[in-house]
């Protein structure tokens, strides 16, 4: 079952704009398919190492309630070698996401994987800083500039790099991604955020601070979308918080062209991407646009 | 009012009970749990240490639930520690259940160490119904055998017939519960409904001879899992999530599942085989 809403961003045609975040249900080939059949316009996979990585022990997830999440996995992945095994017949829409510490792990990933039947590529930048402690990636904009023109050498492929609200301003990270030549980007990530247990007095999480996710998020990351929507050319993908097809609409009308849902899954089930898809398609009936396209960025005047 | 079964609830462990030297139950309030449908499964949580999914054990009193766990990793030994007073964190219940259909005549269930768990609460659950229940328990040997007593309990009043199989024979038949399942329905042409729940290569046995019968059946499966609300992958057996399409799986799903016996996901998502 497909529900049609053609998208088409960096020469890349989706049935739909409806995209299943990195890290949800984004390891196995299998399941992969099943989320084609329910009707997803594409996947990220989970975000691959040059290693397999075994994570943080659980908890990894908690439950903050009211459909906000918050969890630290520990970029919990089965390594470039056995994911390139995995997709090695790959017959979906799918994305990659990829993690490293510098910018030869994350060449020597795209070399194993970027001759398979994949769409493209999502940086995912929320990987510890080796040399500047306590930072992430993608707090420093000159590596993350290294990081998009070395991967932009060695593949055609269209690559988005993944924002969010770290310690570097996220227009300054995504005009350095644009700048470098990357090709979109995701807007937002989660935020760094903490549960903790008045009875043990301690973090829940194995981790202590993990990424706030859900409709808290959902405010921020139309914000965000606003905001880079005026600062950058290249194609915005909302992610945050989205629950339906109203979500999906604001982050258009912020500036979206595509967007990711994650947590909307942990509360409502696999199917129910299928349920945003139908609503949203049939939201653009009763409102007789021809696409999604007439949408974008129209809160802008 | 409506309870979140997601977030996290502290409970408080109320009494404790050895069934083996290396096997515990412990017993605290919970009503969520205390109706979970048998084969359901609970995430707990043992502050500081680990999280791990355990199946739902009875109970006795109303609003009491309990959980069974041998100890092994950090998680089942930390629990196994803790005494009377101390506090866990539970989410859940999760997962499907076994089916109650009282439409079977006469069913079968074989399970072995702390597989046995979801069996016992679907024997409790259905304790009133005129079904013959055939019980084979396995273990490795008479000192590591346990809830014999318990379903003897159950099942008073009842008809039934408890059958143990050790690897060592030091009670009951010598060799694996599975030929003793073998023999049974060989003989036994009423059988109708197989459970199962225990080792996967076990199961696997059990699927193995059920197969080739119109016997139906219905197996919990188990996998490594972080989530245990569907979004995660890490319990993927094919196309299915053991949290949330799972943990029972009946004949008609097992025969498409692949991996069931051959292979599971590890921590990293590497598909490991058994």
């Amino acid at each position: 079952m497909v529900f049609d809403i053609p998208t088409k961003f960096a020469g890349i045609e989706l049935n739909n704009p409806i995209i299943v975040a990195s890290g949800i249900l984004g390891l196995s080939q299998s399941i992969f398919k099943r989320l084609e059949k329910i009707g997803v316009g594409a996947i990220v996979s989970k975000s691959i190492s040059i290693k397999p990585r075994d994570g943080y022990r659980n908890p990894t997830i908690v439950a903050l309630g009211n459909n906000n999440w918050l969890n630290a996995v520990g970029l919990a992945n089965p390594g470039a070698e056995a994911f390139a095994k995995e997709i090695a017949n790959n017959s979906v829409p799918l994305f990659v996401s990829l993690v490293g510490s510098n910018v030869s792990e994350y060449i020597q990933i795209v070399e194993k994987i970027k001759n398979h039947n994949i769409l493209g590529f999502e940086l995912n930048l929320s990987c510890p800083h080796v040399e500047k402690m306590g930072m992430e990636i993608g707090d420093d904009p000159k590596l993350v500039s290294d990081i998009i023109r070395s991967i932009k050498t060695k593949t055609s492929k269209p690559l988005f790099v993944k924002v969010g609200i770290g310690k570097t301003d996220v227009i300054h990270i995504a005009k350095t991604a644009e700048n470098s030549g990357a090709d979109g980007v995701t807007a937002i990530n989660t935020i760094r955020a903490m549960k903790i247990d008045i009875t043990n007095r301690c973090p829940i999480l194995e981790n202590k601070i993990g990424g706030l996710s859900g409709i808290a998020l959902k405010s921020i990351g139309v914000r965000c979308v606003y905001e880079l929507y005026k600062s950058i050319k290249i194609p915005i993908i909302g992610c945050g918080g989205i629950q339906n097809y109203e979500d999906v609409i604001e982050y258009v009308m912020a500036g979206a062209t595509a967007v990711q849902v994650g947590s909307m899954i942990g509360t409502y089930g696999i199917n129910s991407i299928q349920r945003l898809a139908k609503d949203l398609k049939v939201y653009l009936e009763a409102k007789k646009y021809d696409s999604l396209r007439e949408l974008i960025g129209v809160a802008h005047r | 009012m409506h309870i979140d079964k997601n977030i996290l609830r502290i409970v408080r462990i109320k009494k404790t009970r050895e069934e083996t030297p290396s096997v515990k139950t412990l017993i605290f309030d919970d009503y969520l749990s205390h109706n979970a449908k048998p084969g359901q499964f609970l995430m707990v949580w043992i502050p500081q240490k680990e999280e791990i999914p355990l199946s739902v054990m009875i109970s006795n009193s109303q609003g009491e639930a309990a959980i069974t766990i041998r100890k092994k990793g950090l998680a089942s030994t930390s629990l196994f520690n803790l005494v009377e007073g101390e506090t866990i964190g539970i989410r859940g219940p999760y997962g499907n259940s076994f089916s109650t259909d009282p439409g079977f005549k006469h069913r079968l269930l074989i399970g072995g160490g702390t597989g046995l768990v979801p069996l016992v609460r679907l024997l409790n659950h259905t304790k009133n119904s005129d079904i013959f229940s055939t019980i084979i328990v396995g273990a490795r040997s008479k000192s590591e055998l346990f809830f014999i007593d318990l379903i003897s309990h159950i099942m008073q009043d009842r008809q039934f017939e408890l059958l143990i199989a050790t690897d060592d024979g030091s009670i009951g038949f010598k060799g694996y519960p599975t030929e003793l399942l073998d023999n049974i329905v060989e003989k036994d042409p009423k059988i109708d409904m197989v459970y199962t729940c225990g080792p996967e290569l076990m199961m696997k046995g059990v699927y193995e001879i059920i197969s080739k019968k119109t016997i139906q059946l219905e197996a919990s499966v188990e996998r490594y899992m972080k989530c245990g609300i569907g979004i995660c992958s890490s319990c993927s057996i094919n196309d299915k999530l053991v949290c949330v399409d799972g943990t029972v799986f009946n004949k008609g799903q097992i025969s498409k599942l692949s991996e069931f016996g051959r292979f599971y996901r590890n921590k990293s998502g590497i598909l490991d085989s058994y």
